[in-house]
């Protein structure tokens, strides 16, 4: 069921209704029950897979607990010497450690088994020389939000294995966690220490918090049907066809593609969040204003926030301290590479992290090498630090405001470059990109090409109103939340605002045959 | 906290570690500076800090730093 369908918003209706009249105490039971019945309407079956993930973790988590537990009580009551509870403790580690480790294993081994055993028997094909299909595909069903709750589940696994939460007793109420049927398909990415509060604590009606939920629900179908959708069949045609749409067309599938993946993605978010808010559950962003970001790492520290701060703290903190960091740095260090020594660990971290992050968008080779490519860009940033802060002690004027406009013009040009990698074959990114600089001319806008991309005068007019919305909405934000601005005009003005906003999506919005509204581009993963 | 300071400024040098308690929350750390700090932490303090210890509460501040060193060397 898509979000932006005539279903949801009627199942949506038909669920925030029942939760706001049945007793607070079972507000959660009825969102559990709602969640079963979101997945079930995309297959039943399908529900076994984040069943198992749920009983297993939750299983694996209780475990943990009463190991720790265990380890309280030995503590308490024998009171060991400070020897002895070091061992004790070591033991009690490698237990949990093993535990945490089955359950790592068996939930990242279902993902990697859907998501990527076609992409390994094709490899395998190419490698061995065989012909297209000698080892055919096994083409599984991925299963709705399977990265998603995955890589949720899992965090909460580690935290309980870190001590920083508590092991959930009751499987229902981590079922819930598992399968709260706003986030599951597209994240956010919560943590259970969070979540569980939102989830768990009875909620009256709030008039003002609903209505703040309504309206980032239309935003997002604005976002989502007015500007993503409108130019998805442009951007299908320029991204596919490199040879016919070259010179100057590079740039505006670049430009086009950004537009597409930022509206389709944090459209997507604006409705999960806001569907939440109307519940009374808060969850936590995941873009704030990325294209304001001055450096291709603050850009990622502000897109797809939660997935990025998952890798960080479960994957690169974890990597770049790890044993094996350590032994590589030491020895670049014994080799005299002294300067090296302290930035091996984050550079291998990086990569790793990188390579994940590619792997994790999409199951093919050019989604792996636009992962690393991002990550090598960050480190090459990261050795040029030294020199930029040079630069600006010597001309301190360059932190004026036009030098930042410039600073996010390029990262975002850059983000949009290395975007190539995921739709144009390894091969060409590099010529399409000479392509663009050595024949680009703007011209080219106006040799026909353009108009056989099926966009309209009245396309770029509605596009041109929605990127200025969203400039607007953008710089509001700086100075606190739009919709509490909103809400303190007087009611004809929000009548109005919202109104506009509501005939947008009615007119403006892609509906019908030829749009494929059914499905964001973040809910594939 | 002289040796810290020495480490902080030669990562960074453009912070104000004195007074400043919100260095990873305002992103005046990165995470690619807070692991280069853990490494050079483990170098001259010899003390190893977990990944799990890699939060903001124990590196907003020099004293929060010096806080989980401590911790830390007290635990082993």
């Amino acid at each position: 069921m898509s979000l932006v369908s005539y279903e949801f918003l009627a199942f949506f209706a038909a669920a925030a209704i029942l939760y706001y009249v049945v007793p607070k105490r079972v507000q959660w039971i009825l969102l559990l029950a709602v969640s079963f019945l979101f997945y079930a309407a995309g297959g039943a079956v399908y529900l076994l897979y984040p069943m198992i993930t749920a009983v297993s973790t939750w299983f694996l988590a209780l475990r943990i607990g009463r190991a720790d537990s265990a380890a309280q009580t030995y503590i308490q009551e024998q009171k060991p010497d400070k020897e002895q509870k070091k061992a004790y403790q070591a033991r009690i580690k490698k237990h949990k450690k093993r535990l945490m480790t089955a359950g790592i294993l068996l939930n990242f081994g279902i993902l990697a088994v859907l998501k990527y055993t076609d992409f390994l028997l094709g490899n395998l094909n190419v490698l061995f020389h065989l012909e297209e299909g000698a080892i055919p595909q096994i083409s599984w069903v991925l299963p709705l939000g399977i990265s998603y709750y995955t890589f949720q589940t899992m965090g909460y696994l580690i935290d309980v294995f870190r001590g920083r939460c508590r092991p959930e007793k009751n499987l229902f109420r981590f079922m819930l966690f598992v399968t709260y049927f706003p986030q599951m398909v597209s994240g956010p990415i919560s943590r259970f220490d969070q979540l569980k509060k939102e989830l768990f604590e009875e909620h009256s009606f709030d008039g003002t918090q609903f209505t703040f939920g309504l309206w980032r629900i239309l935003w997002g179908f604005f976002k989502k049907l007015v500007i993503a959708d409108r130019i998805a069949p442009a951007v299908a045609m320029i991204t596919a066809a490199p040879d016919v749409y070259d010179g100057i067309y590079v740039l505006v599938g670049m430009l086009g593609y950004t537009l597409q993946l930022y509206t389709d993605f944090s459209g997507c978010m604006d409705i999960v969040i806001g569907v939440s808010q109307c519940f009374g559950i808060r969850l936590p962003e995941n873009f704030q204003r990325p294209f304001g970001a001055k450096n291709l790492s603050e850009l990622w520290r502000r897109w797809h926030m939660t997935l990025t701060g998952w890798f960080r703290e479960y994957i690169f903190f974890p990597v770049s301290t790890s044993r094996f960091c350590r032994t590589v740095s030491r020895f670049a260090g014994k080799l005299g590479l002294h300067k090296v020594t302290k930035k091996l660990p984050v550079y291998i971290a990086n990569l790793i992290v990188w390579f994940v992050t590619g792997i994790w968008h999409g199951a093919a080779w050019g989604f792996i090498l636009w992962g690393l490519a991002n990550g090598i860009v960050m480190m090459v940033s990261q050795e040029f630090t030294e020199l930029y802060r040079a630069f600006h002690r010597r001309f301190p004027k360059t932190d004026g405001s036009v030098y930042g406009a410039l600073q996010k013009v390029r990262t975002g040009l850059l983000f949009s470059g290395l975007l190539m990698f995921q739709y144009y074959p390894f091969g060409t990114v590099f010529a399409m990109l000479g392509n663009l600089l050595a024949r680009g001319r703007l011209s080219q806008l106006f040799d026909g090409r353009f108009a056989e991309l099926g966009l309209a005068a009245a396309d770029f007019i509605v596009i041109a109103i929605g990127l200025v919305l969203m400039l607007l909405i953008g710089v509001l934000q700086e100075t606190g939340s739009v919709r509490q601005k909103l809400a303190a005009r007087p009611l004809v003005v929000r009548f109005t605002a919202v109104f506009l906003l509501f005939v947008m999506v009615l007119v403006a919005g892609c509906y019908g045959h030829g749009y494929d509204a059914s499905q964001f581009i973040y809910n594939q993963f | 906290m002289d040796e810290l300071l020495e480490i902080l400024n030669d990562i960074n040098p453009d912070a104000d570690y004195e007074t400043n308690d919100h260095l990873v929350d305002d992103e005046i750390l990165t995470s690619f500076e807070l692991v280069m700090l853990v490494t050079q932490i483990r170098d001259v303090f010899d003390v190893s800090i977990p990944s799990e210890d890699i939060i903001p509460e124990n590196f907003n501040s020099v004293e929060a730093m010096m806080s989980l060193i401590g911790r830390l060397k007290e635990d082993e």
